[in-house]
């Protein structure tokens, strides 16, 4: 196990490392010049000089190698020199955001406890639902409930975040008014009252994103449970004479949740993505937003980094949903 | 369903060649007449497929909303980019039986036209991966030596976040496509191109698997035996038969394409709003939305059910086509 860990590890790197070399060449093939903006008075040899300022005036396997080396070495540094108060990265140069040339990684980590809050929150949530959905409408198979499930985790496949989204506005804030429509960040949980707004103003992303998440979840735990319920252990333990709650809630429930729990890791970065949407949708400015601004202000080292973290997050969770597959199965050896 | 009669098994009265046998088995039938024609195995499909209601009605839902946005247009001849300034903001009226939008543009017309591009780009965009994703995974399903690369490069396009790339490349190649070949033709090849490179994955992974165990059968055994070529043996033996789940993962494409590209031009990247598309049109209604909440109820309700029902069909289909799943 530790074998296959160690190899899968020495796989990603090149893996990253193609990836972040696709997303550099694409940005690189991009016709937008960043000194578009700048007026037509200043001279020329100004403008060369503001060029090399951003970093671009050296030759493309140059500044790959910049990139690559400030995102690997003296971002964590960095990171390293704010958990502990160290000045290792003193001194270096980061990547720089374009549009408020700050570094990268600090708007990053503004935007992250937004994003992590909502969408991890809608993700465990989600989860939360689609267990006992999947469970119950596998034990009872063909059933109303069954059915009921299959329509409405159709529906969750169907209708897209934007039009969920909007129509819970236009439902509950607007109709109804009991929500906000627009999650404020700025709002501090300080006391009961503030921790109801925090609360109120949470529900309808985080029920949005849940949706999606209960749809592929819960289809993929009845489906897992199905598999397992026709095995002949099952008829076993049944036949031992143990109580129906001990066979389906410990003996299927132990067996259906090794693929499912795969499947939740598997869904992890895939949630980011979708966060994307939503958070256009109620104006949280997460991650998404970061990256949807960035792309409108043709702020490219900011949709660079942002773009490599998702693909690292999509590798990095990938490989823990494999070793998570080996560790709870003992039938899988991988060596 | 082979026991229902054929019409020219049944004797008919006044027909006097036919003697009627009164024989429940139906043993002692003309010679000639026992033979009935060879039922294909779509046939045998299309019966299974019908007893999923949710799959028919979803089919028929699909075939109306391609009716309609192909031949609506032609019905309804109001120009959708016609401005009646009188009709601003007006609700539904038999004039403008969706209402009018901000400019007095009618709201069918522009649903219509919407449609007409939604439904195009998912058609061409699932097209499009389904045939990389073919030709993907037949590729490294048949040729040995092609599997480890191709199946390397699939993980490696599966470990790409593909919605920010797809925005980015949309960001990066947008206005010099607009300016090569046009605003409409660039915007619309590029958002194809776009959905298409970015979803045929799953489409290569299935048909490899069923490639790989097609090529340990007898028949393509016995093809090669008597000396079929790669070309013609892939073209006449193993096409024919991974087109089952070529055409299930068609369904989910559709359905995908068709989210994704409302989804970019709902976040304004993808077509402009002079050119409607549901997207588009959803995203211009959610600026309306407290005073008039039907302009995105419409566009939001034609993605949802289009996709519902294409979901539908694709479940009624990998039914029909693999009984040992049906029910999950």
């Amino acid at each position: 196990m530790l074998n296959y860990t160690l190899r899968r590890l020495l796989i990603s790197v090149p893996t990253l490392l193609i990836i972040s070399l696709a997303i550099f060449l694409l940005l690189e093939l991009a016709p937008g010049d960043p000194m578009a903006q700048v007026p037509l008075t200043v001279p020329p040899e100004v403008k060369q000089k503001m060029r090399e300022a951003l970093g671009l005036g050296e030759p493309v396997p140059v500044r790959y190698w910049k990139w690559l080396v400030q995102f690997f070495w003296i971002e964590p540094l960095n990171m390293i020199d704010n958990i502990f108060g160290t000045a290792f990265a003193a001194g270096e140069q980061r990547v720089l955001s374009w549009q408020t040339r700050s570094p990268v990684m600090d708007l990053v980590l503004q935007r992250m406890p937004q994003t992590l809050w909502v969408v991890g929150m809608s993700y465990i949530v989600g989860v939360a639902i689609a267990l006992p959905i999947g469970i119950y409408s596998a034990y009872k198979q063909y059933s109303v409930f069954d059915q009921a499930g299959t329509f409405v985790s159709m529906i969750g496949y169907s209708v897209p975040p934007f039009f969920s989204g909007v129509l819970v506005i236009v439902i509950f804030s607007v109709q109804l008014g009991w929500f906000p429509s627009i999650y404020d960040t700025t709002h501090r949980v300080v006391d009961w009252d503030t921790f109801v707004v925090q609360l109120q103003q949470m529900v309808m992303p985080v029920m949005v994103l849940a949706l999606q998440t209960t749809a592929q979840i819960s289809r993929f735990m009845r489906a897992s449970m199905l598999d397992n319920l026709n095995q002949d252990y099952v008829r076993t333990a049944r036949a031992k004479g143990m109580t129906e709650q001990v066979v389906v809630m410990k003996h299927v429930l132990r067996n259906s949740m090794i693929p499912v729990v795969t499947v939740i890791a598997l869904g992890v970065p895939g949630i980011f993505g979708g966060a994307i949407i939503t958070e256009q949708v109620f104006k949280v400015n997460g991650i998404g937003q970061l990256l949807i601004t960035a792309i409108q202000a043709n702020d490219l080292p900011l949709v660079q980094t942002l773009t490599f973290i998702f693909a690292v997050l999509i590798v990095a969770f990938n490989l823990i949903a494999d070793i998570l597959y080996g560790i709870l199965d003992p039938r899988i050896r991988y060596d | 369903m082979t026991d229902r009669p054929h019409p020219e098994d049944v004797p008919v009265a006044g027909d006097e060649t036919a003697p009627v046998i009164h024989n429940p088995v139906g043993a002692a039938q003309p010679v000639g007449r026992a033979i009935r024609p060879p039922r294909s195995q779509w046939w045998d499909v299309w019966d299974q497929f019908k007893t999923h209601k949710g799959a028919l009605m979803g089919a028929a839902f699909f075939v109306f909303i391609l009716v309609a946005v192909a031949i609506g247009p032609l019905l309804w001849t109001i120009d959708p980019t016609y401005i009646d300034i009188r009709a601003r903001n007006t609700g539904p009226s038999l004039a403008h039986p969706f209402g009018a939008d901000q400019l007095g543009r009618d709201m069918l017309a522009r649903m219509l036209e919407g449609g007409r591009t939604s439904m195009a780009v998912g058609l061409t965009a699932m097209a499009l991966a389904l045939g990389l994703g073919t030709l993907v995974g037949v590729l490294a399903g048949y040729f040995r030596s092609l599997d480890g690369p191709l199946m390397r490069f699939t993980d490696l396009f599966l470990a790409l976040p593909l919605l920010p790339l797809l925005l980015v490349m949309v960001m990066l190649f947008r206005d010099s496509l607009r300016s090569a070949i046009g605003p409409e033709t660039g915007i619309f090849l590029l958002i194809v191109i776009g959905i298409g490179i970015t979803s045929w994955m799953p489409t290569a992974r299935i048909v490899r698997g069923d490639v790989l165990a097609l090529k340990e059968r007898e028949f393509v055994l016995a093809a090669r035996s008597i000396g079929t070529p790669s070309r013609r043996m892939i073209t006449r033996h193993i096409l024919p038969n991974v087109l089952s789940p070529i055409m299930v993962s068609a369904t989910l494409g559709i359905a995908n394409a068709i989210i994704t590209e409302s989804a970019l031009s709902f976040l304004g990247l993808g077509f402009p709003s002079d050119y409607p598309t549901w997207g588009s049109l959803l995203r211009d209604g959610t600026d309306y939305l407290q005073q008039h909440p039907e302009r995105v109820l419409w566009p939001g309700l034609a993605i949802s059910l289009t996709v519902l029902s294409v979901n539908y069909m694709g479940d009624g289909l990998r039914d029909a086509l693999d009984p040992r799943i049906r029910g999950r």
